[in-house]
Order: C-alpha cells, then sequence, then structure tokens
C-alpha cells in the first residue's frame, strides 16, 4: 500500500517539477518564469518529499525530510519575492503583451516630469 | 508500481535538469539565470530524496539539506547584486 502510494506520488511530483522547468524555459520574461519556478517546484518536491518520506521506517530519516520540505516551503516564497523585486528595480524589460504595471503609472503620477525614480 | 514510479521520477527530473540548464545558458538576462539556478537546486533536492528512498542510503539526505540551504543563500545574494545595479 506504502509502496502504491509512494510510485503515485512520485510520479505526480516529478510531471509538477518538469512542468515547472518547462515553463521556465517557454514563459516570455523572468517574471513568469518565475512563478511557474516557484509553484510548481514547491508543490512537485512536496510531492516528492512525502512520497520519500512513506519509504522510510527510522525516524531520522522522516525528520530530516520533512525539515527539508519545511525549509523548502518557507523559502521558496521568499527567495521569489526578493528576486522579482531586484529584476523590477533593474528595470529587467517585462513581456510586451503586459497589461497592468501598477507600480510604474503610481510613480509616474507621483512626479508627472523627468525620470521616474525607482525606489 | 514502486520500481516504475522510481525509474520514471529518477528520468524525469533529469530531464528537468536538462531543460533548466537550457534556459540558464540561454539567459538573456541574470535574473533568468538565477530563477533557473534555484529551480535545479530544488529538482536536486527532489533527486537526491527520491534517490535515498528507493536506494535506502540515508546519509544523502544531509547533502539535501545543505543544497537547500545554500540554493537559498545564492539566491538572496544574487538579488542584492542585482539590485546594486548590474543587470547583465
Amino acid at each position: 500500500m506504502t509502496d502504491f502510494a509512494t510510485g503515485i506520488l512520485w510520479i505526480v511530483g516529478s510531471s509538477f517539477a518538469f512542468l515547472a522547468a518547462l515553463g521556465v524555459l517557454r514563459m516570455p520574461d523572468v517574471f513568469t518564469r518565475m512563478q511557474a519556478s516557484t509553484k510548481a517546484s514547491t508543490l512537485g518536491l512536496g510531492c516528492l518529499l512525502i512520497g520519500a518520506a512513506l519509504q522510510f521506517a527510522d525516524w531520522a530519516s522522516i525528520i530530516r525530510v520533512v525539515s527539508i520540505g519545511a525549509f523548502t516551503l518557507l523559502t521558496t516564497p521568499v527567495s521569489a519575492h526578493v528576486i522579482a523585486r531586484a529584476s523590477y528595480r533593474a528595470d529587467v524589460p517585462l513581456w510586451d503583451g503586459t497589461v497592468l504595471d501598477e507600480r510604474r503609472e503610481a510613480v509616474e503620477q507621483a512626479q508627472p516630469t523627468g525620470q521616474p525614480e525607482m525606489g | 508500481m514502486l520500481e516504475f514510479g522510481t525509474q520514471f521520477a529518477l528520468v524525469t527530473l533529469a530531464a528537468a535538469v536538462l531543460v533548466a540548464v537550457v534556459r540558464l545558458v540561454r539567459g538573456p538576462t541574470l535574473p533568468d539565470r538565477v530563477v533557473a539556478m534555484d529551480l535545479i537546486g530544488v529538482l536536486v533536492v527532489g533527486l537526491i530524496a527520491v534517490l535515498a528512498a528507493s536506494t535506502g542510503v540515508h546519509a544523502t539526505l544531509d547533502a539535501a539539506i545543505v543544497i537547500a540551504l545554500v540554493a537559498f543563500v545564492a539566491t538572496i545574494a544574487y538579488a542584492t547584486y542585482v539590485e546594486k545595479g548590474h543587470p547583465e
């Protein structure tokens, strides 16, 4: 029973991980790539780790696997946020089809003349 | 089912790492490469977890913990570098 569950979880998890990699390859700009990477890789890694935890019999390994999962769930949103903020402030170009950039509109409204200050 | 699941997961994760390496090489900007590198770190952690569970070698889980930690710190460091004004 646990073997069957582990097999299913590993198939689902590795499929999600592959979809994340495919999204990183195919998405048009860095922000869309990042959301494909973070969301799908968190879900994929979660499935892989749960499947691995079902296979271990000793508590030491289970605690290690769970701590890897908890750490990844904590750090992935933080690193995604930091990279998104950094690349926005470094003026990395958005995709041509972008329809809404609220921060740039707000900055230009605050100071209509001259170069908008990216702070 | 476990046999097939293990084989499928290992092959698919290896293919995912290759696809992410294509993005890492292509760029075009530094944040793209940082995102690809972060994804490769996550994929390698998953690969190590599957290998450790299927072979029963528990010691490799420590390597997975270290890779997860180092990938996070590297991403934060690169973000600081990009934000200081070196986008290329």
